[in-house]
């Protein structure tokens, strides 16, 4: 909240004017700002409803990234309450920078997919070179966490995998199938699922070996914490399971 | 220092006009690690990544430069029917956000878009290909060409032509001979920063051309990339950037001065 009333002070000063900043008194309601991973948009948008309806008068704000760039925000100062991401390595750094508090709590498992284009022009039958038939397969780089689990799935299978991109996140991958440039991209199950029609999935013995684990826990600079508990007792409750479950999450 | 008969208060926003670029810009170079910078600038990917930029650049440049140039005279000196709606067209790339830029190029060169189906029946493919690179790259730097060549020709006018065709020469000898050399300094300054906007494309090549160290990975994917695991590397390519975009600018600035020197 300072950082946000020097950001208007700072406005006043260069503007020239010579108030003492903070005339406007926020609205009276409580503020809850949850930073989460992208993949976590819907299901987390479809709680934020269940919330505001439990908790009259509270508003939560969301903002949706990759993890990586959501845990640098969070150092830089960004102010939140929450913090969920995709995968316990960018979390671990958040605990090491000191900006979460806590333990994380793991809510939610994804499992690697392997999506091709609707109708499957390649004819793409698995993940090896005969499967493959020389279609172009398009991956996440392995500097970010869904390029470091297809790492570990074609460790796991003995493969070596020769994509045509190596994208900076699972939702470039997605776009690149669904628009069928590529064709065949390894995506997360609930990425699969927001495809809808646009994808299908084809089955790959070894894939739901490979999850990523997604933590949430509560930042040291929270406003409220026990609002921000609130919000983790909803995402790892019975609620919280549902709507992560239509979403294609699994849940531990 | 005199403000030329301007009132002495322009002086405070044109200062915070230039704190607000200058700051960040400052910034950066702060926390730039200059004792791994050698070593951070001459990794593998980097490097990689440098010469993929530097030779796309040149290449989308180069394409720029022989389009641009006829289309810059053609909208400057004739009645060209529908020239607002051309221009408008050329110039969108301007204003565009990179991602739309990247879309609309996905939408036509494309496996499932308007020319991309017709090229592959006739065995050529480009998506994931540095071709798709240098297409994404010419399709936002065009503009930079055509708005720098168009208002020189226009502010010169076609007095020397006129002149040179009654003299006998004709319309290719004249375009060679005198229009192009007459042009040469707006086609310079046009060409580097067409060059400079080529080097800093990001989201259209994101979202056609794909990400592949050697193949499409340019320098700004690559800092794109690095930031996600090693900040300092990110930091000191940006770096690299930062001095080839101000050198570039540098460039067009020192030959604008001496030309209104000699005036």
């Amino acid at each position: 909240m300072s950082r946000r009333r020097a950001l208007a002070a700072l406005a006043v000063l260069t503007l020239g004017a010579c108030g003492t900043g903070g005339g406007a008194a926020p609205a009276p309601t409580d503020e809850l700002t949850v930073l989460a991973a992208a993949s976590l948009r819907e299901v987390f948008e479809d709680l934020g409803e269940q919330f505001t309806a439990q908790h009259p008068g509270t508003e939560v704000t969301f903002s949706f990234a990759g993890s990586a760039d959501l845990v640098a925000q969070l150092d830089a100062g960004a102010p939140a309450d929450v913090l969920a991401t995709a995968d316990e390595t960018t979390m671990a750094r958040a605990v090491a920078d000191g900006t979460v508090t806590g333990e994380p709590q793991v809510f939610a498992e994804n499992a690697l997919t392997l999506v091709v284009p609707a109708g499957n022009p390649a004819g793409v039958t698995g993940l090896d070179d005969a499967g493959l038939a020389g279609a172009d397969l398009v991956v996440c780089a392995p500097q970010v966490p869904c390029g470091a689990a297809a790492q570990t799935l074609a460790g796991n299978l003995g493969l070596a995998l020769t994509p045509v991109s190596e994208e900076n996140s699972v939702t470039d991958v997605l776009g690149k199938v669904t628009s069928g440039q590529a064709e065949a991209g390894l995506v997360y199950s609930t990425d699969a699922v927001v495809a809808g029609d646009a994808v299908e999935v084809v089955p790959v013995a070894g894939t739901e070996e490979v999850v990523n684990r997604y933590p949430v826990a509560v930042t040291s600079d929270a406003d409220d914490e026990t609002l921000a508990q609130a919000w983790l007792d909803l995402v790892l409750g019975p609620e919280g399971r549902d709507a992560l479950t239509a979403a294609g999450f699994g849940t531990p | 220092m005199t403000t030329a008969g301007l009132p002495r208060w322009v002086l405070v926003p044109a200062l915070a006009g230039v704190l607000l670029i200058g700051v960040p810009v400052a910034g950066t170079l702060l926390r730039v690690p200059w004792a791994e910078l050698p070593a951070l600038l001459t990794s593998a990917a980097s490097l990689d990544a440098l010469w993929l930029s530097l030779r796309t650049s040149a290449a989308a440049t180069l394409l720029v430069v022989v389009l641009g140039v006829p289309l810059a005279l053609l909208l400057a000196w004739t009645d060209l029917p529908g020239a607002r709606v051309v221009r408008t067209v050329v110039l969108l790339p301007l204003v565009l956000p990179p991602v739309v830029s990247g879309l609309a190029l996905l939408t036509t060169f494309g496996r499932r878009g308007l020319l991309g189906r017709q090229l592959e029946v006739l065995g050529i493919d480009i998506a994931f290909t540095t071709t798709a690179v240098v297409l994404a790259q010419a399709f936002v730097a065009l503009p930079f060409l055509v708005l720098s060549v168009e208002g020189a020709a226009r502010t010169a006018g076609r007095r020397h032509e006129v002149v040179a065709a009654t003299l006998g020469a004709g319309p290719t000898t004249v375009l060679r001979r005198v229009t192009l050399p007459l042009l040469a300094p707006a086609l310079a300054s046009g060409t580097a920063l067409a060059f400079a906007r080529c080097l800093g494309e990001f989201g259209a090549t994101l979202t056609f051309a794909g990400s592949l160290q050697g193949v499409t990975r340019t320098l700004p994917l690559e800092i794109y990339l690095q930031r996600e695991t090693d900040p300092d590397a990110a930091i000191a390519l940006s770096l690299l950037l930062i001095v080839l975009a101000a050198a570039l600018v540098i460039a067009t600035q020192g030959r604008g001065r001496r030309r209104a020197g000699a005036r």
